[in-house]
């Protein structure tokens, strides 16, 4: 499905990413590790399509086509999601507005009729259920005064409306207490599918006892070093990081 | 309650800031302008072809000789070059043969302007509860629904046929809340104003339907001075809206109007603006300069309500207000303005408290993009008498892209110590998180900052009837085409 072939990004002429590999294919769920400043966000904002990021070598695919050239709401159109580390607030735009607007963009893509009101409300209120969301964050603007837990069971919650074919969860661990963590992991569990893909980045093990991903990277030095099943997290959380350094530096 | 239907001049929202205006064209008609320059004689000559009263010629030399004593403002925060106010002519009318009785006999080619326009004139708009006042130039054209307003007492025609038939009325409240000595541009109105709308709602009258009024520049090098006087009776309602389109021109043209309300005890009067004037092209050239006073007056207990919507014009120089001078009297102030490009605006309100409990609420929203310029500039007075008066204003700002420019400038004059006075204002930026979010979930980079800015905007439309405020969001966000990436 997802095919990275030696992608090389820079920001602000520094290099972030210097030969990334990586194949997902669908229904598995993949974990990406690493320490600060590894390359995990860089990662998921250009796979995301943002434009401060530059490709300066690589390839991305998604069954077969290559994203790289594509705006980022084509690529959210051809099923490419992220989940925010720090979703915005977007003052007097409401949820349902917004998530309105976004599905019937997916849904011109692929030249369905747009949702109507009624049609669109029943598709949200179940996927609400998935996160235990409350039915008036629809009517509230986008993440304005949401709390941290929040916002991201909104994330999830327009991930289940969206229904990717690739999500890239970007530390949706952080800011999460325990009980939200759950909520979140239960949802994007629930969106497991045997014809999507997820890419779950996180510092931390914890995330990953809720979420148990088949495969584990780490990234380490903007390159993936070590590639393993769902122990390697374990491991990871006991050793840290520092004895894949100087494999990563060689 | 009826319903409204929108200008659809407004609707088409495919005008394009960058050389293709849409409402660019002009209707080839033979008109009867008056040479250019500024005289008595010019101003006698306006009167009589209108065929006025004395008093309205008397109130109109008066309304010259203070002109002639006065300075151009230059206190706003807009820059232009000096206006040649001789070069200016001062009266085109549309030439017709005589005064109409139906539609059927208006000039086609007027008739097809109006329709490129989107003005429902036909009698089949009847169903549209919308009774439109046009006005082509400066000479009303046609006046829908008359009729129907009538056989509840509402008079709502053109401002020369309100000075014929109703000449009492507009003596008793011409100049009553907006002196001709009140400033420069308003002077010259009084002086040269060919025409505009007169509403009169009855005591007790709540009008059946919006009202709405047309104006259209069309005559090259011809500045327009309309005058609308709204008169609400009281304990009557009145929801008004005005719309203004102009055609393309290279030269700069000179819009100096004045709207004048009086709000008579327990009276409520709704007044919206969709302002879409020809803001000039990229680098400046061409557009509007419109520099309009617009003031209410309300008695106790009656209320008064601006909604503005500015997206158009070169300069805008405006500031709708409210005097509060009956006791428990309202005055609001909603207000989205838009500039692109090279366009400046300076505009805001003043709430003149005189009277006890008097409360008034001010919103703002200004919108900068390219290299244009946003000032907000509000008065908020509290006399001595106006125990028990509040005031709340929120003034908000957003800026697309970094050479653009807003400004707020507040202006708070507390003389009663029993009053509150709330003064808030912001500055964001569109941040390329928030478009790349929204981006993120499949939505064009265009229709991602139309919906952050209608989202910012939402407490101005909120306040317009409806289908004007999808017209509205609309038109915002084609004026924002283009201005980010």
């Amino acid at each position: 499905m997802l095919v990275i072939k030696d992608l090389h990004a820079r920001v602000d002429g520094k290099e972030i990413l210097r030969g990334v590999n990586l194949t997902v294919k669908p229904g598995e769920v993949h974990a990406i590790m690493g320490p600060n400043a590894a390359g995990k966000s860089t990662l998921a904002k250009v796979l995301a399509g943002r434009e401060e990021y530059e490709v300066t070598q690589g390839s991305v695919t998604l069954d077969g086509k290559s994203l790289l050239e594509l705006a980022p709401e084509e690529r959210a159109r051809e099923g490419v999601f992220m989940s925010f580390q720090y979703p915005v607030e977007i003052p007097g735009v409401t949820n349902a507005y917004f998530m309105r607007s976004a599905v019937n963009a997916h849904r011109k893509h692929r030249g369905e009729p747009e949702l109507d009101a009624g049609a669109f409300l029943k598709l949200a209120r179940e996927n609400m259920k998935l996160v235990a969301m409350d039915e008036k964050m629809l009517n509230r603007a986008v993440n304005e005064g949401f709390s941290g837990g929040e916002r991201k069971r909104n994330e999830i919650f327009q991930m289940a409306m969206l229904a990717p074919k690739l999500a890239v969860l970007d530390e949706t661990d952080s800011g999460l207490d325990i009980d939200a963590l759950r909520i979140v992991a239960s949802g994007v569990n629930a969106l497991r599918s045997p014809d999507r893909a997820l890419i779950v980045i996180t510092h931390y093990q914890r995330l990953l006892d809720y979420l148990v991903p088949d495969i584990t990277h780490v990234l380490l030095g903007g390159r993936i070093v070590k590639t393993a099943g769902k122990e390697l997290a374990l491991e990871l959380e006991k050793r840290g990081y520092e004895w894949l350094q100087q494999g990563a530096q060689a | 309650m009826s319903s409204i239907t929108p200008p659809n001049a407004l609707a088409e929202a495919d005008v394009q800031l960058d050389g293709d205006y849409k409402y660019g064209f002009v209707t080839n008609i033979a008109s009867d302008v008056v040479p250019p320059g500024l005289s008595e004689d010019v101003i006698r000559h306006i009167s009589g072809k209108k065929g006025e009263p004395e008093f309205m010629l008397a109130w109109r030399l008066k309304a010259f000789q203070r002109w002639k004593e006065m300075r151009e403002p230059r206190w706003a925060h807009v820059t232009y070059p000096p206006i040649d106010y001789q070069g200016i002519s001062y009266y085109a009318a549309p030439k017709q043969k005589e005064k109409l009785a139906s539609l059927d006999e208006v000039d086609p080619e007027l008739l097809a302007t109006f329709e490129k326009l989107g003005i429902p004139l036909s009698e089949q708009k009847l169903l549209a509860n919308v009774a439109v006042d046009a006005v082509f130039d400066s000479v009303s054209v046609a006046t829908t629904f008359k009729a129907k307003l009538a056989e509840v007492g509402i008079i709502f025609c053109s401002f020369s046929d309100a000075v014929k038939n109703h000449p009492d009325l507009v003596r008793k409240y011409l100049g009553s809340v907006v002196p001709y000595s009140d400033n420069f541009f308003s002077a010259l109105n009084s002086a040269v104003f060919s025409d505009g709308s007169f509403v009169y709602i009855p005591k007790g009258v709540r009008c059946p339907m919006e009202l709405s009024t047309y104006f259209r520049i069309n005559e090259r090098n011809t500045g327009q001075f309309e005058r609308t006087l709204i008169v609400a009776d009281e304990g009557s309602y009145v929801s008004y809206l005005e719309g203004c389109t102009a055609p393309m021109r290279d030269e700069n043209q000179l819009h100096a109007a004045v709207v004048e309300l009086v709000a008579l005890p327990g009276a409520i009067i709704k007044y919206s603006t969709v302002q879409n004037w020809y803001p000039g092209d990229k680098e400046g050239r061409g557009g509007i300069y419109n520099f309009v006073t617009k003031r209410g007056k309300c008695f106790e207990r009656a209320k008064i309500s601006w909604t503005q919507v500015e997206t158009g014009s070169a300069i805008t120089w405006k500031y709708p207000s409210v005097i509060l001078q009956g006791d428990d009297s309202v005055g609001e102030f909603y207000s989205v303005a838009v500039t692109n490009n090279m366009q400046q605006a300076d505009t805001g309100t003043k709430m003149l408290h005189l009277g006890k409990n008097t409360k008034s609420t001010i919103v703002s929203k200004g919108i900068s993009a390219g290299k244009s310029s946003n000032a907000y500039r509000g008065q908020v007075l509290i006399n001595q008498r106006a125990t028990g008066a509040r005031n709340h204003s929120q003034c908000d700002s957003l800026l697309i892209g970094d050479k653009c420019g807003a400004h707020t400038f507040p202006y708070i004059d507390v003389k009663n110590a029993a009053s509150t006075v709330e003064h808030e204002a912001s500055t964001s930026k569109i941040g390329e998180d928030q478009l790349f979010y929204l981006r993120q979930r499949g939505l064009s980079e265009e229709d991602a900052v139309s919906m952050i800015v209608n989202g910012f905007c939402k407490d101005v439309f909120r306040e317009l009837p409806m289908e004007f405020a999808v017209e509205a969001q609309k038109l915002l966000a084609v004026s924002l085409e283009g201005s980010v990436g």
